[in-house]
């Protein structure tokens, strides 16, 4: 944690930090070295901070309002909507800041998928975000039963009986979930409980990640180690500060957008009609962050393999460090990589899509192509990339390409030469 | 590393963990327990309908324990295809005798046993019933014929109080 000592210059200030080394905290916090060629995409760790604080006290002032009872949930979210003060304001940005929360994290996820942020010595990190990934899919599905809705019952009854397909307890572990026979008033409860527990758990998690992060410091685009402090740092404060204000601006503006000008188009219609357990809507379709996901469940004919193909499909980004067996981190010196890297984001794009449309036909027959190349990126692709792949040499520090004269030059050439032989 | 003998000590360790997990267990089960049907809900388990209203051809959906029940009057032609089907056919083999037990109500959860979704009366490749979230066709036994869903829909227990009332559950 200290890259050097400090000591409060305020005698107030030296009393309380002997006793708790808050100040201490402040300071490793502004003076953190950064890596001084940051892009934007690694602004998002700061958006999504700022999303999961929107989440937390919009969602507790939405809690003011909302009664979680069967009978009442769907009245009282159309109160907030028309009586409440700025209701509808709060619902929208509760509403909107989900699908923005997705967005952000989707960004963050690629961008580490991009640069290997999550190689040695950052798997710690890398595994926490994929458990929070895992707790914001929880809690965006409970958050998203709660106005008792027609897509709510609908999906709240497709998601939980996913553990029906668990072999032997699959139908007692679904009775438990539901606390009854179906999808009803004490399952509506105990999903309202979870959804105010859950952003709770991420905020512990997100300090975990963060400290996890702080220990060997942040990746950066050429993805070398660097020294810190050095002349390839700059402190966090003001510096990534400011950038990464000015990148939650830009954040906002998109985020305004939807509030304001197309609050329901990531919503389907038919949440606005009330729960009716006797009707189950033509199409139940996810939100627009869960359809990958989705997708992979579909194009597996079987229950239970579709069950474990999806959540194969999240879990094995845990073991990602493990799989990619390059120990160049950033893509830009690994052109084979590079190319697969485009194509898995046109493969997860394509399965958002089909997760979308009817499973039958032709979407069906892609939804199963684009489910195996996913799992073909992960499992074959890259473990042997990693030893066929020739990597492009890189530079010594970040420095180097810039400014060229670097004491290590000759060295670069030397090692340049090697690998031409 | 030499044999230790196991002493006072290891005996009052042993003693205390397993001690201790008991009472963790104790704790732990209510905890878990409370999220079960509690007995309100146990107590809705049984629906009496009315079914004197239901002419041949028709079905009534009707609630019991918060799913819906398919109620239906089967015409003679759909009894009959319903017993032509062969077993082999079939993807979870049951008899139409074994489901209906009177050949011309057919009383079952209007439940798919794929995800849980409501299938749709009168469509689908087999004449009976087609759930629209991932495609499965089931008969006009309810049997699975097409698609994701493992089993045939479920048969609850009911009976016919006198010919016109069926008690569910």
């Amino acid at each position: 944690m200290s890259e050097h000592e400090y000591t409060p210059k305020s005698k107030v200030g030296k009393w309380f930090n002997d006793r708790l080394p808050l100040l201490t905290l402040a300071n490793h916090l502004t003076d953190y070295p950064t890596p001084k060629n940051l892009n934007y995409w690694w602004t998002f760790g700061g958006i999504l901070t700022f999303c999961l604080i929107t989440q937390i006290v919009t969602g507790l002032v939405l809690a003011m309002h909302y009664i979680a009872h069967a009978d009442l949930a769907f009245a009282s979210v159309e109160h907030i909507m028309r009586d409440v003060n700025y209701g509808w304001l709060i619902r929208y940005i509760h509403a909107n800041g989900a699908s923005m929360f997705f967005l952000a994290v989707y960004i963050h996820i690629f961008r580490s998928l991009f640069y290997g942020s999550y190689k040695s010595p950052r798997e710690i990190i890398w595994i926490i975000g994929i458990i929070i990934y895992l707790l914001m899919m929880a809690a965006a599905f409970l958050g998203y039963v709660l106005p008792w809705g027609q897509m709510s019952f609908w999906g709240a009854t497709v998601i939980t009986n996913l553990f029906s397909a668990i072999p032997l307890v699959g139908e007692g572990v679904v009775t438990w979930l539901w606390g009854g026979y179906s999808v009803d008033n004490p399952t509506l409860t105990r999903f309202f409980t979870l959804h105010y527990l859950i952003p709770f758990l991420i905020l512990g998690l997100v300090v975990l990640h963060i400290w996890a992060l702080h220990v060997p410091g942040n990746n950066n685009p050429i993805g070398i180690d660097i020294k810190k402090p050095s002349k390839d740092t700059v402190p966090f404060h003001p510096y990534i500060v400011i950038k990464d204000g000015f990148a939650l601006l830009m954040f906002m503006i998109v985020f305004a957008f939807f509030v304001f000008y197309t609050p329901n188009i990531l919503g389907h219609a038919d949440n606005y009609i009330e729960a009716n357990p006797l009707v189950t809507p033509a199409h139940i379709v996810p939100e627009w962050y869960l359809l990958p996901f989705y997708a992979i469940l579909r194009s597996v004919p079987d229950k239970l393999l579709g069950v474990i193909a999806m959540l194969s499909a999240i879990l094995i980004l845990a073991a990602l460090p493990w799989l990619d067996t390059s120990r160049i981190r950033s893509a830009v010196f690994r052109p084979l990589y590079k190319q697969f890297y485009w194509i898995l984001v046109a493969d997860v794009l394509i399965l958002g899509y089909v997760g979308a449309m009817p499973a039958e036909g032709l979407y069906l027959l892609i939804a199963r192509i684009a489910t195996a190349y996913y799992f073909l990126h992960f499992l074959i692709v890259l473990p042997v990339l990693g030893f066929r792949e020739r990597t492009i040499p890189v530079p010594l520090s970040i420095t180097e390409p810039i400014l060229g004269g670097s004491p290590n030059l000759a060295a670069v050439k030397k090692r340049d030469n090697l690998k031409i032989q | 590393m030499t044999e230790k003998k196991p002493e006072r000590r290891d005996f009052l360790f042993t003693a205390t963990y397993a001690v201790g997990a008991v009472g963790v267990g104790a704790v732990v089960w209510p905890m878990i327990d409370q999220m079960n049907p509690d007995a309100s809900v146990k107590a809705l388990a049984s629906t009496e309908v009315d079914v004197s209203s239901v002419t041949p051809g028709k079905t009534i959906t009707v609630l019991w324990r918060g799913k819906p029940v398919f109620i239906r009057r089967r015409t003679k032609d759909e009894i009959t295809e319903a017993k032509s089907v062969s077993l082999k056919d079939l993807k979870h083999p049951e008899k139409d005798e074994d489901r209906a037990k009177n050949p011309e109500w057919l009383v079952m959860l209007g439940v798919c046993t794929h995800l849980g979704c409501v299938p749709l009366d009168q469509k689908g490749d087999y004449n009976g019933w087609f759930c629209p979230c991932h495609g499965s066709h089931y008969d006009i036994s309810g049997r699975i014929r097409k698609g994701p869903a493992p089993t045939n829909m479920e048969i609850p227990e009911y009976k016919f109080v006198d010919a016109n009332t069926i008690k569910i559950g």
